[in-house]
């Protein structure tokens, strides 16, 4: 059984326009999950979905046997399913990083003792532990939003959902944020379903779901959704880079093989071409 | 903008930081009823409690400017008060009469008092939030207040908005300063003209200030909801309060200090009966 499962699902804040329209979907635990679209093509709304922070008109949105259509199950949901936003600033509630991590776990009322070990389990997972009691507001923006992931890991969940949570970071931030991501993936089984619209981002994970006002148009894995240049061209997104260039050298008739997303493979194909001639 | 301190909290590890909120809290109060049993002209009450305040500075371990610079948050309060005072004061022996306005001997000793008196309110108030976290001043007012559940009055979120306004000045005050920086750019003018064009010059930087506030409160509202937050029910509190030695040492001391305070109103007036 799927860890994460969407059936038909449709939602409008204003019950004229459907955000997100008859989306179905379903993530296997320990999956690294991508979502991609432009903006306002609905991954906000999505992401919300997935922990009932908001509950869908019509289908059904099933997270670990918890339904989000009982309302007593709405917080297993959300203990299951903890979601990073995008700014940090705006989601940390507590002036002490140790207070802001605890605030989960107090919620939803556990012991005192066990909060303190989940405080420790949670910032040297994000490998923030040296600033258990200083401020968030001197940390830096990679620093704040590992704060937010420990935040939210405190509460043990299952999944963690970024919805672009490195947006608003400098490339440092975000590379700390992501291999912090990639290693809570890796080593602690999380499934991690990354909101983004950086390509480069999308090509780590096991399966891809393109959003486009506010439907799933292709999903698949990185290479099979970079396949579709024309599709994802319109909608409104870019391939990332390395792609870019690889797909415009072979166009122009350099031997390149199918199916370069990155840099480094870019890179290493070039040198075998090179040491070949 | 950055150097307003008024608020922001200054960890250390330190008798002070470490006395129970409540106790702090309570002490404050105190500290603040003894400032104002003062009377008129009994400096040396005055003198009593700024030495209480730079007692406690040094046991907290914190730099005694952190706890100046919070007078300047309200310098611009703490003048009009004593410009008022010395205008509207029209007993006493006159020294300089401008014939709208006599400005009085007594008018000068009652503006420097008035001075004296919101300082010292003001120091003891941020050695508080100097000293004591947030959460900590939350979780201090939440359980002071604890009776008025008993009249339905919601203690806990109360305290909760307390506790995420604190946390949030340092933010607002950041984005001040960036949109007002955002302004200059554009040419506006906050420097120049009279008190209502620099008033008015400002609503360019409150308006974005203000929608970023209500857009900020809507992000919070999500993250706290995504983080299982459902009131005051079923919550548990990582902080423990309890009350230790050090609280009573603090409570002798302003106990104290509030007795010091009234023997020096009679001390003045035995002072002048002997005279
Ligand atoms: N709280 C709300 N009330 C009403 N409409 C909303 C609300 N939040 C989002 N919308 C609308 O829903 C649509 C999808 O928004 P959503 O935030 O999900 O998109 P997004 O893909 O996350 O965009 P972005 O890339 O800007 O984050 C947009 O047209 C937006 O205007
Ligand atoms: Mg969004």
């Amino acid at each position: 059984m799927p860890l994460i499962e969407l059936k038909n699902v449709s939602f409008s804040y204003d019950k004229k326009i459907d955000v997100v329209k008859n989306v179905s979907l379903s993530v296997e635990e320990g999956e690294y999950v991508a979502i991609i679209g432009h903006n306002g093509s609905g991954k906000s709304t999505l992401a919300k979905l997935l922990n009932a922070l908001v509950l869908p008109d019509e289908g059904s949105v099933t997270v670990d046997g918890f339904s989000s259509a009982d309302k007593k199950q709405v917080f297993d949901i959300r203990k299951t399913v903890g979601v990073v936003f995008q700014n940090p600033d705006n989601q940390l509630v507590a002036s002490i990083v140790e207070d802001d991590v605890a605030f989960g776990p107090e919620n939803v009322g556990i012991k005192r003792e066990e909060i303190g070990e989940r405080i420790n389990f949670a910032l040297s997972a994000v490998g923030m532990e040296k600033f258990r009691r200083s401020s968030p507001m001197h940390l830096s923006g990679g620093q704040k939003q590992r704060i937010a992931i420990a935040g939210v890991l405190a509460l043990k969940p299952k999944v963690l959902v970024l919805d672009e949570s490195t947006a608003m970071l400098d490339p440092q931030g975000r590379k700390e944020v992501l291999s912090v991501v990639e290693r809570l993936n890796r080593t602690q089984k999380v499934t991690v379903i990354n909101v983004t619209h950086y390509m480069d981002e999308v090509v780590r994970a096991d399966k891809v779901y393109v959003v486009n006002d506010g439907e799933i148009v292709l999903s698949g894995t990185p290479s099979e959704i970079f396949k579709k240049k024309e599709e994802i061209k319109a909608c409104g997104l870019e391939l990332p880079l390395a792609a870019e260039i690889a797909d415009a050298l072979i166009q122009r008739g350099v031997k390149l093989p199918e199916g370069i997303l990155t840099e480094e493979r870019l890179a290493e194909e070039l040198c075998a071409l090179k040491s070949k001639i | 903008m950055k150097d307003v301190t008024f608020g922001q909290y200054y960890p250390k590890d330190s008798f002070v930081h470490r006395m129970d909120a409540r106790i702090k809290i309570l002490a404050s109060i105190a500290y603040i009823v003894g400032v104002f049993l003062v009377q008129s002209f009994h400096f040396l009450g005055f003198a009593a409690c700024f030495l209480f305040v730079l007692i406690t500075t040094i046991t907290a371990k914190v730099p005694f400017l952190k706890v100046l610079k919070s007078i300047k948050a309200i310098m611009f309060f703490i003048i009009l008060s004593a410009i008022l005072q010395l205008f509207f004061n029209s007993d006493g022996e006159v020294l300089l009469d401008l014939s709208f306005i006599k400005i009085t001997d007594l008018g000068l000793l009652n503006a420097a008092f008035i001075i004296v008196r919101i300082s010292l309110v003001v120091l003891g108030a941020s050695l508080l939030t100097l000293t004591t976290s947030p959460v900590e001043l939350a979780d201090g007012i939440e359980s002071l207040l604890y009776p008025l559940k008993f009249i339905k009055f919601p203690v806990h979120e109360f305290a909760l908005i307390m506790s995420i306004a604190l946390r949030f000045i340092p933010t607002l005050l950041d984005e001040t300063d960036r949109i007002i920086k955002a302004q200059k750019a554009r040419g506006a003018d906050f420097e120049s003209g009279n008190i209502f064009k620099r008033a008015k010059a400002l609503i360019p930087v409150l308006i974005p200030l203000l929608i970023s506030s209500f857009r900020r409160a809507d992000e919070l509202a999500d993250a706290m909801d995504a983080r299982c937050y459902s009131g005051s029910k079923n919550r548990t509190k990582y902080k423990k309060m309890k009350l230790t030695w050090r609280d009573l040492i603090g409570t002798i001391l302003v106990a104290g200090l509030i007795v010091g305070v009234v023997y020096l109103n009679n001390f003045y007036v035995l002072l002048t009966v002997a005279l």
